[in-house]
């Protein structure tokens, strides 16, 4: 997967403070890229500069091929941003507000209307044209944000933290909105978030920023792995009474990574589903299994496993 | 260049929408019919008086102009008076949530994330703030000017046209300045009411205090009483007047009384006084349009350095501005 974004040693400092710290990352085309941090970890700091809106203090950041500092006009061309606090103008027209954004793209005047159209149709607001957007709900302005960004049909799409204030239902449907267009019209996109389940269900590739420092970045699964010491699974056995002679059995099974003891419940960590393995080391050493779950991490486990390094 | 005129022409469209316009529109226009028609009526009953006398005096020579300039005895708000006191309002209005109004509703991050250079946002808004008050003061003084038209029935002269498009000149400049002053505090400050405030106090000192200000310090500087010499006097006006010139609504005002009454050969007051009790023995003898322009052309660069410092000064803010995370 060729890179779109390439980004070497990016540091922002404002007044001795270090907002992003040599940032090092490369998105490929049509991937669904999750930037994930608290607040204040440097992530909308970061995605200014890979739009060109802030100068970064030293190293590079390339979209597509431009350098966002030096041709911050290709880079916004081909760039759609959805801000954190996307704002519109809300004493005119839904319609009024994307021609304006044709209009500053410089798009022929014969296709504006047709993209405004169907980017209208695709966030699910066909009949909002003629509505004032001060009439339109929170979550019906931020698939307003995302008609506006289609309406330019951008190769990169950035969504600042564009599920804040939307209530679980509106998450879900955005979210899903988002990974249909990413798939459909092949769309590299960055969704910068605190909401680990959110960037869990659509993205391929997380990256953890904080303190202004990335401190994992890969796919969900391999971050995982490399958390939790290699494993990617994990069992929770309850048995009767936990004895050292199960645990042995447990441990001597291909894959376990590392046993643990919590009263009845033994926690096993494992690289792949051994559940029927781990039943019959139990019976076997006559123990009698009460119940036994199996999870993977989530990004949850993982991103509080890094922050906690930090 | 066309990212500009996009922002340039949402911004007049918006502007020329816009209640708060459309108001100080409306309240501009019937001052300005109001103060014409008080004109009119002067004009009329002084033409009847001075066909009775013996001489051609030199107004009657620019009757048209001064339907801008002259009131009535019991009113003295002429047109002229009410464009200075009503164009720094349009200014302010048209200026003062220009880019904070931008900022708090988070269209400004959105725009600029747009390709869009950062300047033609500025540069554009300015664009379409100083075109609505030229075309607002255009089209009240023709209409002003055709009402006045029909009262007196003279027609205005040819430099009497050039007089008034000098004036028209002169306003659009006098209404930049107000708007760049607004505009500076929009990007100075975050807070629109702070903002609309700072202008509108900016506003009462140069119109109303300045001139208290001024005669104090002239005052102390040249003390006069009653048994005052015409140098003691004159030394106490020039103290003044050098004072209200630091006031742009003082140099729009000496400027524009310049350029619309031909007869006005200085800008000292004391002479200007003088002159009015001699005027009907002197020969008239009015100024041409260039020698107008001359004698005031300090008052009009002024205004016009003023009005690009103060907008420089929001360019630069502006410029520099760090775009954080709205």
């Amino acid at each position: 997967m060729p890179a779109v974004i390439e980004i070497k040693d990016l540091t922002k400092t404002y007044d001795n403070i270090t907002a992003v710290n040599k940032l090092n990352l490369e998105i490929g085309e049509s991937e669904i890229f999750g930037f994930l941090g608290p607040n204040g970890a440097g992530k909308t700091t970061a995605i200014l500069m890979l739009l060109g809106l802030t100068e970064p203090t030293s190293g590079t950041v390339s979209i597509c091929g431009f350098n966002a500092t030096r041709e911050p006009l290709q880079v916004k061309r081909i760039t759609g941003y959805v801000p954190e606090k996307v704002g519109f103008y809300e004493d005119l027209t839904v319609h009024y507000n994307l021609l304006y954004t044709a209009w500053l793209n410089n798009i022929p005047e014969q296709q504006i209307e047709d993209r405004i159209k169907t980017a209208l149709k695709t966030v699910g607001l066909p009949n909002a044209a003629n509505r004032k957007v001060q009439q339109l709900s929170h979550g019906m302005k931020q698939r307003l944000a995302i008609a506006d960004v289609l309406v330019k049909n951008p190769r990169i799409v950035i969504l600042d933290e564009p599920t804040s204030g939307i209530d679980p239902e509106g998450v879900v449907q955005l979210l899903e909105l988002i990974r249909k267009i990413a798939q459909e019209q092949g769309m590299t996109v960055i969704l910068s978030s605190h909401q680990l389940p959110q960037v869990q269900r659509i993205c391929t590739r997380v990256g953890i920023l904080s303190k202004g420092k990335m401190i994992a970045e890969g796919p969900l699964d391999q971050l995982g792995r490399k958390a939790f010491g290699g494993s990617e699974f994990r069992v929770e056995v309850q048995v009767s009474e936990v004895t050292s002679i199960i645990i042995d059995a447990i441990k001597s099974i291909s894959g376990v990574t590392s046993t643990e003891a919590l009263g009845k419940d033994i926690i096993v960590n494992c690289e792949r589903d051994l559940r029927p393995q781990i039943a019959k080391a139990v019976i076997d050493n006559n123990g009698q299994l009460i119940q036994m779950k199996i999870q993977s991490y989530s990004l949850e486990d993982i991103y509080l496993k890094y922050s906690g390094e930090v | 260049m066309r990212s500009m005129l996009t922002v340039f022409r949402k911004e007049l469209s918006d502007d020329f929408t816009s209640l708060r316009f459309l108001i100080l529109f409306g309240l501009v226009l019937l001052a300005g019919i109001f103060s014409v028609y008080i004109a009119a009526n002067t004009i009329s009953s002084n033409t009847t008086t001075e066909v009775s006398s013996f001489a051609t005096n030199s107004a009657s020579q620019f009757i048209f102009l001064q339907l801008f300039t002259i009131s009535s005895e019991s009113l003295s708000a002429s047109f002229l008076t009410f464009i200075t006191l009503f164009v720094p309002i349009v200014g302010i209005a048209l200026g003062f949530d220009a880019i904070n109004s931008e900022r708090n509703a988070g269209t400004l991050s959105r725009l600029l994330s747009q390709p869009v250079y950062r300047d033609d946002v500025i540069n554009g808004k300015f664009l379409a703030g100083v075109s609505t008050i030229a075309i607002m003061l255009i089209s009240i003084v023709l209409l002003v000017a055709g009402i006045g038209l029909r009262i007196i029935g003279v027609p205005p002269s040819a430099e009497e046209v050039i007089r008034l498009i000098a004036f028209l000149g002169l306003g659009i400049v006098y209404g930049a300045f107000w708007l760049s002053i607004s505009m500076l505090f929009s990007v100075l400050v975050r807070r629109i009411a702070t903002s609309a405030l700072a202008s509108i106090a900016i506003w009462i000192f140069f119109y109303f205090f300045i001139s208290i200000i001024a005669s104090s310090i002239a005052g102390r500087i040249a003390p006069i009483s009653d048994s005052s010499t015409t140098t003691e006097q004159l030394k106490y006006l020039a103290v003044n007047v050098d004072i209200m010139r630091i006031s742009p609504v003082y140099l729009f005002q000496e400027a524009s009384s310049v350029i619309l009454s031909p007869d006005s050969r200085t800008l000292s007051e004391l002479i200007q006084i003088q002159a009015q009790g001699l005027q009907a023995w002197m020969m008239p003898s009015p100024l041409s349009v260039a020698q107008s322009i001359i004698m005031v052309w300090p008052q009009i660069v002024t205004l016009i350095a003023l009005t690009v410092i103060s907008f420089a000064i929001s360019y630069v803010k502006f410029m520099r501005e760090e775009i954080r995370s709205t």
